[in-house]
């Protein structure tokens, strides 16, 4: 059967022949062990840390490490007792607000810089990435002497306009390349129908786009729960986020693994549930036209 | 039902430039089917997209039923377009589609059900009427956007390459399918092709672009056995008409040691023009049979057997870059390689200006 397609002229079946040809050589194989390699390494601490999160203190410190043990949910409880309550719901707070906000402004935005561009649209398109250049640790001073001055130190909100400002460009940039996507044919077919400006942005477009918004959504919310530079410079007890919350556990209880392990868990908890459910949409927003 | 009227209109996209669309002037009476067609780059498709509003017009104006719509929206134009990739709204089911420029116009649920039930039953696609478009067939596409289109009874319909993603069978079978939609309904159509055989089949009056400019407005029989200039006797008809420059003599041309007569008007057009360029279609070329000498002799290059006609593509014996196309009949005997003596209908002869390309008389 090889031979035969061996002989057959590649232009009649040139991918069979491409598969069949390839015999598992030791190239492959080393290949597919890094990759597992590479997995794994990746993989484990985050495994680790989960396991450790279920275990108590003194499994923890077994030497060598259990990977049985009797799971107890102990040190999340214990994680609560230390009053993570209040920075977890900032976190949320902080989060989904900021990110309905750039997806509200962003919007609009995307659209004008794509589908109705204008002479300056790529000076303005420069100009939001541009204010990604700066580094975040070289405006902090600045920013922190302006919110001081407007008493606005350790304030939710505070937190909440900084986050959309810093997903604003990103999300606009997003944004602008799934508008692209949409043909230029459809909205002159909904304006020949008869429809207003508003209407073909609801009616026509916003359904073409919506998993590109949801990819833009869930990017913010990532950006925006991972935050940690403005959150621990600007806040303090009141409008703390968990990133805060779980620094100073680490110096406060530094020793004490499984607890801290059940900390960072709870962290991570939401952004990866939200990854794991979303990731078909994700997955099809981020390769928007890609696969039309 | 409407008259639509290009007075003068142009597109100029970048000042100085050569116009997209230039000066053109065109009357489309009510119930007509109007067809523009042109090589790529002709303007036939900016012309369109002026009437829809989707193109400013920079000088001139263009009139539905005597109104200037140059300011006015597209969508206070009431005009209706199929567009060339249908332009279907991808979230919409067909018949969400079909009812969306009437739910734009502000008629009740019943009332747009109504409608849509009726010209989907006239366009066969009652059956269909829940699905999206992307689980439709090219074809189902394309009636589809033509029931968007009819559902509202619009005083102009547009069509801009309607056909031109369809496979060969389903283009022939739609294109007679659009006729007598449009001759049932009597609503002023303009459609836009570069294919000339749709434009001779579907056209009352056809318009030929080049270059931005109106070549000849006739209708096909005209176009066809009058072009106005050699341009529209090249492109219209297929094969392509056999145009050469020839050099007068006596009373008219030699091709191949042959004379071709020509008129005493087309002399006289003519003038003291040392060449004129001729042209004749395929059919008006004859294989003289008999070998008998006589006749312009030409090799063959290719034969295209069609069953019930067959074409001849053959260079002249005496000079190799001159190329001709012959009509012959179903079934030929002729083969590559073969010598054929060709004999010119003189009475079915066209004769442009060698120089400017325009008819002579």
């Amino acid at each position: 059967m090889a031979a035969t397609i061996e002989d057959t002229p590649t232009t009649t079946a040139p991918q069979r022949v491409e598969g069949r040809r390839r015999r598992p050589g030791v190239g492959p194989v080393l290949l597919t062990t890094l990759a597992w390699v590479v997995a794994i390494g990746f993989f484990f601490p985050v495994l680790w840390m989960v396991l450790t999160a279920f275990k108590s203190e003194n499994a923890a410190y077994t030497d060598p490490p259990t990977l049985f043990f009797s799971p107890t949910l102990e040190q999340f409880r214990a994680v609560f007792d230390a009053g993570i309550g209040p920075y977890l719901a900032n976190s949320v707070g902080a989060t989904a607000i900021s990110t309905a906000l750039v997806l509200v402004l962003a919007t609009p935005a995307a659209f004008a810089l794509s589908l109705r561009p204008v002479e300056k649209t790529q000076d303005v398109l420069f100009f939001f990435i541009s204010t990604k250049m700066l580094p975040v640790v070289a405006a902090i001073v600045p920013i922190y002497v302006v919110v001081n001055e407007i008493r606005a130190l350790d304030n939710i909100w505070t937190l909440i306009v900084l986050y959309t400002a810093m997903n604003l460009p990103i999300a606009v940039w997003m944004m602008r390349s799934f508008f692209l996507e949409v043909p230029g044919e459809l909205l002159e077919a909904a304006s020949i129908d008869g429809a207003s400006l508003g209407r073909t942005l609801r009616e026509v477009v916003l359904p073409i786009i919506s998993p590109g918004i949801f990819a833009t959504g869930l990017i913010c919310v990532i950006f925006a729960w991972n935050e940690f530079f403005f959150a621990v410079n600007l806040t303090a007890a009141n409008a703390g986020t968990v990133p805060v919350f779980l620094v100073g556990f680490i110096t406060s209880e530094g020793l004490y693994w499984a607890r801290l392990s059940a900390a960072a868990t709870l962290a991570a908890l939401p952004v990866v549930l939200a990854g794991w459910f979303a990731q078909n949409k994700l997955v099809q927003g981020l390769s928007f036209g890609a696969v039309k | 039902m409407a008259e639509v009227e290009f007075d003068q209109a142009s597109r100029i996209y970048t000042p100085g430039a050569k116009p997209a669309v230039d000066k053109l002037s065109l009357t489309i009476t009510d119930g007509e089917l109007v067809v523009l067609v042109g090589p790529s780059g002709s303007g036939k498709s900016t012309a369109l997209r002026m009437l829809a509003g989707l193109e400013s017009i920079d000088a001139g104006s263009v009139r539905i039923d005597g109104r200037d719509v140059v300011d006015v929206s597209s969508k206070d134009r009431d005009i209706a377009m199929v567009f060339q990739n249908y332009a279907l709204y991808p979230s919409k089911t067909v018949a969400e589609n079909m009812a969306f420029p009437l739910k734009m116009r502000g008629l009740d649920k019943s009332e747009r059900a109504a409608k849509v039930a009726e010209a989907a039953a006239l366009l066969g696609l009652t059956d269909y009427l829940d699905r999206k478009p992307k689980a439709l067939s090219g074809g189902q596409r394309q009636r589809v956007a033509m029931g968007r289109a009819i559902v509202r009874e619009p005083r102009v319909f547009l069509m801009d390459e309607p056909l031109s993603n369809l496979d060969a069978k389903m283009r022939v079978q739609t294109r007679s399918q659009i006729a007598s939609l449009q001759n049932r309904l009597a609503i002023s159509t303009v459609y836009v092709t570069h294919d000339q055989v749709e434009a001779m089949t579907m056209g009352d009056r056809v318009a030929v672009l080049a270059d931005g400019k109106l070549q000849q407005y006739a209708t096909p029989s005209e176009l066809y056995d009058r072009p106005v200039n050699a341009f529209v006797a090249g492109f219209i008809g297929s094969p392509a008409m056999n145009l050469l420059d020839l050099h007068r003599e006596g009373e008219g041309v030699t091709l191949g040691g042959t004379d071709i007569p020509l008129s005493r008007e087309v002399r006289d057009a003519a003038g003291s023009a040392d060449t004129v360029t001729v042209g004749f279609r395929p059919e008006d070329l004859s294989i003289d049979s008999e070998g008998s000498g006589a006749g312009v002799k030409a090799v063959v290059d290719v034969v295209e057997e069609l069953g019930s006609e067959s074409y001849l593509y053959a260079h002249m014996a005496e000079d190799e870059s001159t190329t001709l196309v012959v009509r012959g009949p179903g079934r030929t005997t002729v083969r590559y390689g073969d010598t054929i003596a060709l004999r010119v209908d003189a009475d079915a002869v066209h004769a442009f200006d060698a120089a400017s390309g325009e008819r002579l008389a």
